[in-house]
């Protein structure tokens, strides 16, 4: 398509130019006011850092951020292994049944608050108390999704016959999966771990469905969604940046080790 | 064989079986719960009943999913009229700088939903950056009320899903064979009608899968209209939301959940539907 006239040309690049601004002068706006030494929009009045100083002594934040780690920690963990396992499982398997791929599709899309309601009431029918446990075992439901996704991406091109030489060559089933199959497929295994752990500090609504009433379990999202209802704070402006961060590099770095999947 | 199939079950036992606990039995329990009735104190009365469904079509909550429909097909539409075009000049821009442009049409969609949608509070709100700039251009008296309108929930919903229309709509425009297009210009065609007889019908499964995401992902959202509809537009999500939080009304909140279900795969297959037609008609055009 390289024999377009200049003008078409120039208003593809104006179009694009319009949408990329579009997409990131709010948030562009938001990292700005983080700094804004005033806190208020409405005028600058210099360049400072003391708002990432006073989400340091803010203690409600402080443990959210706690409370996230530990479940986007946990949360992968299990997730990493029962995600890998199933997609070795699907792709070893001669024949995939469609109510197996519809199972393993279904956490991907089923609507974040049904899956949360749907939590809630199994738990509390259980009369199981809910905390931070609640929400780690929900968490896993869609992490794994996403870790066999990835993982199951990069099998479609493993090339199996390294695997059946190591097993020819008489290695046991454990040892060729040790020293043969897991570090080939590793990178995919660490960027499938990598998008989970995103998924998992970022996601919201299943969080507070599953958490129960106290606070020792609120999660950063949890608090910042409760902080937004509030209003606009500078405080806010400096944690969604730091979170923004987080998020991203965990991504890119993700989308580095596993080229060609990109992952939503 | 058998033994290979055999270790591949054995692979797969301990995530199925996660994912039947905490996935199946607890939409299964949904399923069940809307057929009974709520209890005088907000619990639930175990007897057979029918009344939760018939009353989604009751004027109230029957108009409240023709809200959602419309909010959502709005956002729908726009995010795929500017989603086309953008990845249509993403696509269109030279070979080696598409990865990059894509990249980064795609990576505000990986930053916290939540924080995403505060950013148009900062920019919507009375004394927000819109306001400042019409005040500036010298626009004197009340501030304009953006924010908590149905404007501001199309808004929040378009932002947050238009990376996505870009990545569906991208895939099948990059593989686009220019020389279909050259043919039907040197056959007389004009740029509109190549675009709309030959460029838009092979690319048209990209758009149906990014309008099918948008549409299921804003009809069932329960963020964008809490924050930016400040609660005065009720969509499907927080009406579910309030079932279960505030109302108390579990087996309705559950009837609710299975419409939205309903919806959602309904669309789903529809979607499945004019991909393999459209495959089809590709095959054909390319094939002869």
């Amino acid at each position: 398509m390289a024999e377009r006239p200049l003008a078409t040309r120039r208003s593809l690049a104006a179009l694009l130019a319009a949408v990329f601004a579009f997409l990131y002068i709010p948030i562009g706006v938001l990292v700005a006011l983080s700094f804004n030494e005033g806190g208020l929009p409405t005028a600058w009045t210099g360049f400072s850092v003391k708002w990432y100083g006073a989400l340091l002594s803010n203690g409600d934040i402080l443990s959210a951020a706690g409370n996230t780690l530990i479940v986007g920690a946990v949360s992968t963990l299990i997730a990493t292994v029962l995600g890998t396992l199933l997609a070795l499982g699907i792709e070893t398997r001669r024949r995939k049944g469609r109510a197996l791929e519809a199972l393993v599709f279904a956490p991907m899309i089923i609507p974040d608050i049904v899956l949360a309601i749907a939590l809630l009431s199994f738990f509390s029918l259980l009369k199981l108390p809910m905390g931070l446990h609640t929400i780690i075992v929900s968490h896993v439901v869609f992490n794994l999704a996403f870790v066999s996704a990835v993982v199951r991406a990069r099998l479609k091109t493993f090339d199996w016959s390294v695997a059946e030489a190591s097993l020819d060559l008489g290695a046991s089933a454990f040892t060729t999966f040790r020293r043969v199959t897991l570090p080939l497929i590793l990178p995919a295994v660490v960027a499938g771990a990598l998008l989970a752990f995103t998924l998992s500090i970022d996601e919201f609504i299943i969080a507070f469905f599953t958490a129960g009433a106290g606070r020792s379990s609120v999660t950063l999202p949890m608090q910042i969604f409760a902080m937004i209802r509030f209003g606009v704070t500078p405080e806010i402006n400096a944690l969604a940046t730091l979170v923004m961060i987080v998020s991203v590099t965990a991504l890119t770095l993700s989308q580095r080790l596993n080229k060609g999947v990109i992952a939503p | 064989m058998n033994a290979s199939n055999a270790r591949s079950t054995a692979l797969m036992a301990p995530a199925l079986a996660w994912l039947t606990a905490l996935m199946v039995i607890p939409c299964g329990l949904i399923l069940a719960l809307g057929f009974f009735r709520r209890g005088i104190y907000g619990g639930i009365e175990y007897s057979f009943t029918l009344e939760n469904f018939a009353l989604l079509l009751d004027p109230l909550y029957a108009g409240i999913f023709l809200t959602s429909a419309r909010i959502a097909g709005t956002a729908t539409l726009i995010a795929v009229v500017i989603g086309y075009a953008a990845a249509y000049a993403i696509a269109a821009a030279p070979r080696h700088r598409q990865p990059l442009l894509l990249f980064l049409a795609v990576l505000p969609f990986w930053s916290n939903y939540l924080i995403r949608t505060y950013a148009w509070i900062v920019l919507l709100n009375r004394e927000g950056l819109i306001t400042q700039f019409l005040r500036m251009m010298g626009y004197e008296g009340e501030p304009p009320s953006l924010l908590y309108t149905e404007g501001a929930v199309i808004v929040g919903l378009v932002y947050n899903y238009l990376p996505f229309v870009i990545l569906a709509c991208y895939a099948p425009l990059s593989r686009l064979n220019p020389e279909l297009a050259e043919a039907s210009r040197d056959l007389g065609a004009s740029a509109f009608t190549t675009f709309r007889r030959v460029i838009l019908p092979m690319t048209l499964h990209g758009i149906a899968a990014g309008a099918v995401f948008v549409f299921v992902l804003s009809i069932g959202n329960f963020i964008t209209p809490a924050l930016l509809g400040g609660g005065r537009f009720q969509m499907i999500g927080n009406l579910i939301y309030a079932q279960f939080l505030t109302a108390n009304d579990w087996p309705f909140g559950a009837a609710l959940s299975m419409a939205l279900i309903a919806i959602m795969l309904g669309l789903l297959t529809l979607q499945a539907m004019a991909a393999e037609k459209g495959a089809g008609e590709r095959r054909e055009v390319l094939d002869g």
